[in-house]
């Protein structure tokens, strides 16, 4: 494995040794050092091209926690907002010697084509509808948890499906845990076509909740509609968000997951939210093992063989 | 073909490691803020039959932890990449304590000197100790046993198979000359 650029294609057991990777690293964030030389002398560039808190703070502390060097290079006060390619700016970087790139972009495939420019590894932290691959692991991971074998669940995926690298990352993980996934939202932002992935799809929020082990509530992105799909955040919250009432409709133990940042009140309830089934904390945690069990993987190494 | 002598049997490797149990015990004047960690992966079960022995002499086991040290080796560079195990430590065990590392083998030593980089991220011991069940020699670092099972000359192309009942389903340890072409 030279690069981490989707979950899709992925073979199931390359998932669970990271799975796996990632439970062992754990414990290093409860350490009293959290400095470990296993990276030292590495030096990784955050190229992160969209907003993001929760990601890059994840991605910039795992690092550290092994021992690598982190800079960040932001689409505002860098070169990029001079002109400067995106290819341009990563040579350079690579020219001035970094061991691996880690590139959140608004557009889908950009991490896959750097990955052609670049002949370090390159983890791709989100590019467009397309896929945010630690976080479909982080999400698997958190369900292992909290649930045991993936495979026995039902999980359900409620919302803005189609404009969700979330939820493309999370079918391609479940799906290749052996999971059983139903898709629920609005038809606007419903691909039918999903179903080809092997996965349910339904409008309906009380058929879809029936007999699912977890929830993944996504969040209603506003900045990435092009207005009209839905007809306003109250219907939404009325027909798709979760609610105590809503969660009734699934399993009695069933667990409520969401990627952040989350809209309280919109897409999930408040009390649902800081209720005990919601395992957001948990996620949050396990994003930095996730993190740092993937950058072991790829920089950890000899360099694998192409 | 390979050639293969005996070095322990189950017998010798339970006598080693009673013996090495009251050692320990003598050396620290009990078990008084005595931690034993095992090194991953045959230090572990070691480290607990130990531990077990000490609870013979002393009326109580010293508490336990477990250590893997593929963090901290200094050769991944020239390795394909290896996963790691879980680690379970917590200051309570390493801070102000003498800190006995268990290991199944003794050879370069730098396993140890990995362990050592280890402990100290988890606190500041008062001493660190070193038991293993053999020691066969070619240290490439100022590293030594405490308390050893057996002390086995050897060639450094000969490898010490340890097997162990919780991990292997049988104690013995054996010397193992591999011949030309055998895979080591």
């Amino acid at each position: 494995m030279r690069d981490l650029l989707a979950l899709q294609n992925l073979p199931a057991q390359d998932i669970r040794d990271i799975l796996d990777l990632s439970q062992n690293l754990g414990e290093i964030l409860d350490r009293p050092i959290k400095k470990l030389p296993t990276l030292r002398g590495k030096a990784i560039v955050n190229l992160f091209f969209e907003p993001s808190t929760r990601t890059r703070n994840s991605f910039e502390l795992a690092a550290k926690y092994l021992g690598a060097d982190v800079i960040n290079v932001q689409k505002s006060g860098s070169s990029v907002e001079k002109g400067e390619t995106l290819w341009d700016t990563a040579t350079n970087l690579r020219q001035m010697g970094i061991d691996a790139a880690i590139i959140r972009h608004q557009v889908s495939g950009v991490p896959e084509q750097l990955a052609g420019v670049l002949d370090v590894p390159v983890i791709n932290a989100g590019d467009g509808s397309h896929e945010h691959p630690t976080q479909g692991l982080l999400d698997v991971l958190t369900l292992r948890q909290a649930k045991g074998d993936v495979g026995q669940l039902k999980v359900a995926i409620v919302g803005d499906v189609l404009h969700s690298r979330v939820a493309r990352s999370d079918i391609w993980a479940m799906r290749a845990l052996g999971a059983q996934v139903v898709l629920i939202g609005p038809a606007s932002l419903l691909p039918e076509s999903y179903r080809e992935l092997g996965v349910e799809v339904t409008t309906d929020l009380r058929e879809g909740l029936a007999g699912v082990d977890a929830v993944q509530v996504l969040r209603l992105q506003k900045e990435r509609q092009s207005g009209g799909e839905i007809p306003s955040q109250w219907e939404y919250r009325a027909r798709w968000g979760l609610t105590a009432e809503s969660l009734g409709w699934a399993k009695p133990d069933a667990v409520v997951l969401h990627p952040g940042p989350q809209n309280r009140g919109v897409e999930i309830d408040s009390d649902i939210l800081d209720s005990e089934r919601a395992l957001v904390r948990q996620q949050v945690r396990n994003g930095v093992a996730v993190r740092m069990a993937v950058l072991f993987r790829l920089l950890g190494g000899a360099h694998d063989e192409q | 073909m390979k050639n293969i002598a005996l070095l322990l049997d189950s017998d010798a490797i339970r006598r080693a490691l009673m013996r090495i149990a009251h050692e320990i015990v003598e050396r620290n004047h009990g078990l008084d803020g005595v931690s034993l960690v095992g090194i991953r992966r045959r230090g572990v079960p070691l480290a607990k039959r130990v531990a077990a022995n000490i609870a013979l002499i002393e009326g109580a086991a010293p508490p336990t932890g477990v250590l893997d040290i593929g963090l901290y080796r200094d050769d991944r560079e020239q390795r394909p990449f290896s996963a790691i195990d879980a680690t379970s430590l917590n200051p309570g065990l390493i801070n102000g304590r003498v800190v006995v590392l268990v290991d199944d083998v003794l050879f370069t030593g730098r396993t140890v000197r990995a362990a050592m980089d280890a402990v100290s991220d988890f606190g500041r011991p008062q001493a660190i100790q070193l038991a293993v069940l053999i020691d066969r020699g070619h240290r490439e670092l100022p590293i030594r046993a405490d308390y050893v099972g057996k002390n086995v000359p050897t060639a450094r192309a000969e490898q010490v198979r340890v097997e162990l009942e919780e991990v292997d389903g049988a104690d013995q340890v054996y010397l193992e000359r591999a011949s030309e072409g055998d895979e080591s």
